[in-house]
């Protein structure tokens, strides 16, 4: 029974999970999208005193910070109650692929070569999680979203936007994975 | 006491990405390779619930626990913003393996050198806030 929780949670499960997450937020009277965030944490920093584009009622978005304190709490309790830190069991394919860069199989769930104090203290390994996540923050608000925002709640609604958000997901993805990351490592 | 509501469906979000292993970087690496389905099957069975929820929402005009309608407002027409923004975002998610939710996911989860990750992602929202003008959208 315990072995239910504490192993690899199966994709309908947590699809299924995703979507109703999204179906409680909307009867709340708000909706899924995870990067307004970002913009809202500016905002509250006090962004809007020079820039326009922060300088809204970000209070009204609390409820989404709240969300975002769950979510670090959430990613705590898996770890601490629910997992046997036995490693990602990824595709044999994408462990005879990366290890071509140069990254060895999984022994948790992130790679030692990227999330280790180690990497993060050297030049390039900060400069990798400094760009990694510049992209996604830059990205995600000049499409005015991200996985949350557009790929579940804009897909959901059928909305053409954010299908060519998505395609551009897809694309930007491709293109780091088979070109620009074996340049990389 | 508001806000509770959203804080236990953060958790259980967390909850969910971590234990689907979707904050994982390697998972994002075998979806982006097309070398496993489990990524596919996590977003297609959400989108796949989603549309039919919408759908019924919408039909049956069905109302948030305040009693206002729940409706849905189509995102402004345009093809540049999306698909420009959504390549950057891209090229940012294959690289760092986390969108924003589980960027914050993987710091409760103990991987605390993801905030570099989420610091950075804060950076580039307020770069994107100060140069948006200037941008084709």
């Amino acid at each position: 029974m315990r072995e239910l929780i504490t192993q690899t949670w199966s994709w309908w499960f947590s699809g299924a999970m995703i979507a109703g997450i999204m179906f409680f937020l909307l009867y709340f009277g708000q909706s899924f999208g995870f990067s307004s965030n970002l913009r809202t944490i500016c905002a509250a920093a006090g962004a809007g005193k020079k820039t326009k584009f922060f300088d809204f009622k970000w209070k009204t978005q609390v409820w989404n910070l709240v969300f975002l304190v769950g979510a670090i709490i959430g990613g705590f309790i898996a770890k601490q109650f629910m997992s046997t830190d036995l490693p990602v069991q990824i595709s044999a394919d994408t462990i005879s692929d990366l290890a071509k860069l140069g990254i060895a199989a999984p022994a948790s769930l992130q790679p030692a070569e990227l999330f280790s104090l180690d990497a993060m203290l050297s030049v390039k390994g900060f400069l990798i999680l400094a760009m990694g996540g510049l992209m996604v923050g830059f990205g995600s608000r000049y499409a005015g979203g991200c996985t949350s925002g557009h790929a579940i709640s804009g897909l959901s609604d059928l909305q053409v936007p954010s299908l060519i958000a998505v395609m551009g997901f897809f694309i930007g993805g491709l293109a780091m994975t088979f070109f620009i990351l074996p340049l990389i490592f | 006491m508001k806000f509770i509501k959203f804080l236990i469906l953060g958790i259980v979000f967390g909850i969910v990405m971590a234990k689907s292993e979707a904050i994982s970087w390697f998972r994002i690496q075998e979806m982006f390779r097309f070398q496993a389905f489990h990524m596919y099957g996590i977003i297609g069975t959400a989108v796949t619930l989603g549309v039919i929820g919408v759908a019924l929402i919408k039909k049956f005009k069905i109302r948030d626990f305040h009693g206002n309608p729940i409706s849905f407002y189509p995102k402004e027409k345009s093809v540049i913003r999306y698909l420009l923004g959504g390549i950057i975002f891209g090229l940012g998610w294959a690289l760092s393996g986390a969108c924003p939710g589980p960027m914050v996911v993987n710091i409760g989860y103990g991987f605390l050198t993801m905030t570099i990750v989420f610091l950075f992602a804060l950076v580039g929202t307020y770069l994107y806030g100060l140069i948006k003008d200037k941008l084709p959208h």
